[in-house]
């Protein structure tokens, strides 16, 4: 597995994507890094995926890093694969701290619906436009985002005991009548 | 209890026949939250055998069991459905805390882990070790059939 060319690879994705800035990184092991800046962010994956020379079919892992205090504070790393050509690579997102939202990546790669997920319930980075915008690992109601530098890690809190209810009371006399009516 | 010498008949009240009765077949549910469990199956199985004690018989319903060993960590995610199990279980019913997680945290002191069960269901038996050993556990089952011996019925 050989490094891709940069100016190659910047030179395909220009084709669809005009005007777009791309910038390499170094990388230590063989898969090339290069960051695109932010509003590029479906139109390039759409070429990653679906240029002939590229074909990244696969999201292998979308996450994020918080590099706080510095600005821009996190950089979200999308790990691709491309099973045709045999490569990978590892596309780069800044983002600021007070503007932390980015378009989501789902159409393309639906794998990246749980992954932009987990990204927002752990780092707080909004994905504009994502079908199912919940939390995926902390409870529904947490406030935070504990994979932030600056999240008090051993905060002491009571925990909860109960769910709160699925159901108001009335929906659940209406379930009960309904059960008791249709087993008599 | 004592056994008549002439008839064969045995003299007992139904306190200690209850008490009797409740400590010899304590029924755990099947309920391990992490490595902690590893153990407490050891301890059913034939090398440790919870049978000798009459506690073998790990119930997968709440409702047909009468202790919840607490088996791991416990995270706040899951603090509502341990709760939730402990409240289907029938009275009368115990709890064992097993290990240094469930009893006060363990290592993990951070936003996610509840820093011991006790704050979610009433504790009875505390067995400490990160995990405890098989034996330790046994001895903790012991110690509450101790316990239940000495239950009031009224």
């Amino acid at each position: 597995m050989a490094l891709p060319d940069f100016t190659a690879l910047v030179a395909s994705l220009h084709e669809e994507v005009p005007g777009a800035t791309f910038e390499a990184a170094p990388t230590v092991d063989l898969h090339a890094t290069i960051y695109a800046s932010r509003d590029d962010v479906p139109a390039v994956a759409r070429a990653l995926r679906d240029r002939p020379e590229l074909r990244y079919s696969l999201l292998a892992e979308l996450t994020a890093v918080d590099f706080h205090p510095r600005e821009p504070r996190f950089e979200l790393v999308y790990l691709l694969v491309s099973l045709e050509h045999r490569r990978r690579l590892r596309l780069k997102v800044r983002l600021r701290g007070d503007d932390a939202r980015v378009r989501t990546v789902t159409g393309v790669w639906p794998a990246a619906n749980w992954l932009e997920r987990e990204v927002w319930d752990l780092f707080g980075i909004v994905f504009d436009g994502h079908p199912d915008p919940r939390r995926l690992l902390m409870p529904e109601d947490w406030e935070g985002f504990p994979l932030r530098k600056d999240y008090p890690v051993q905060i002491q809190m009571k925990p909860r005991a109960s769910e709160p209810l699925q159901v108001s009371e009335q929906e659940f006399r209406a379930n009960l009548q309904r059960d008791r009516l249709t087993r008599s | 209890m004592g056994l008549e010498a002439e008839i064969p008949v045995l003299t007992t009240t139904v306190e200690k026949m209850v008490q009797w009765a409740r400590r010899s077949s304590i029924w755990p549910v099947s309920f391990g939250l992490a490595c902690c469990a590893i153990e407490m199956m050891a301890m059913s199985a034939s090398r440790y055998d919870i049978a000798r004690f009459g506690a073998e018989v790990f119930r997968g319903s709440p409702r047909q069991a009468d202790l919840m060993i607490v088996a791991g960590r416990l995270s706040r995610k899951m603090a509502p459905a341990l709760r939730r199990i402990y409240d289907q279980m029938p009275e009368p019913k115990w709890v064992i805390s097993m290990g240094a997680c469930a009893s006060i945290g363990g290592v993990f002191d951070n936003y996610a882990l509840v820093q011991g069960v006790d704050q979610i269901v009433p504790v009875d038996v505390y067995v400490p070790g990160c995990p405890p050993r098989p034996e330790s556990l046994i001895y903790g089952i012991v110690q509450l059939q101790r316990k239940i011996a000495l239950q009031k019925l009224a």
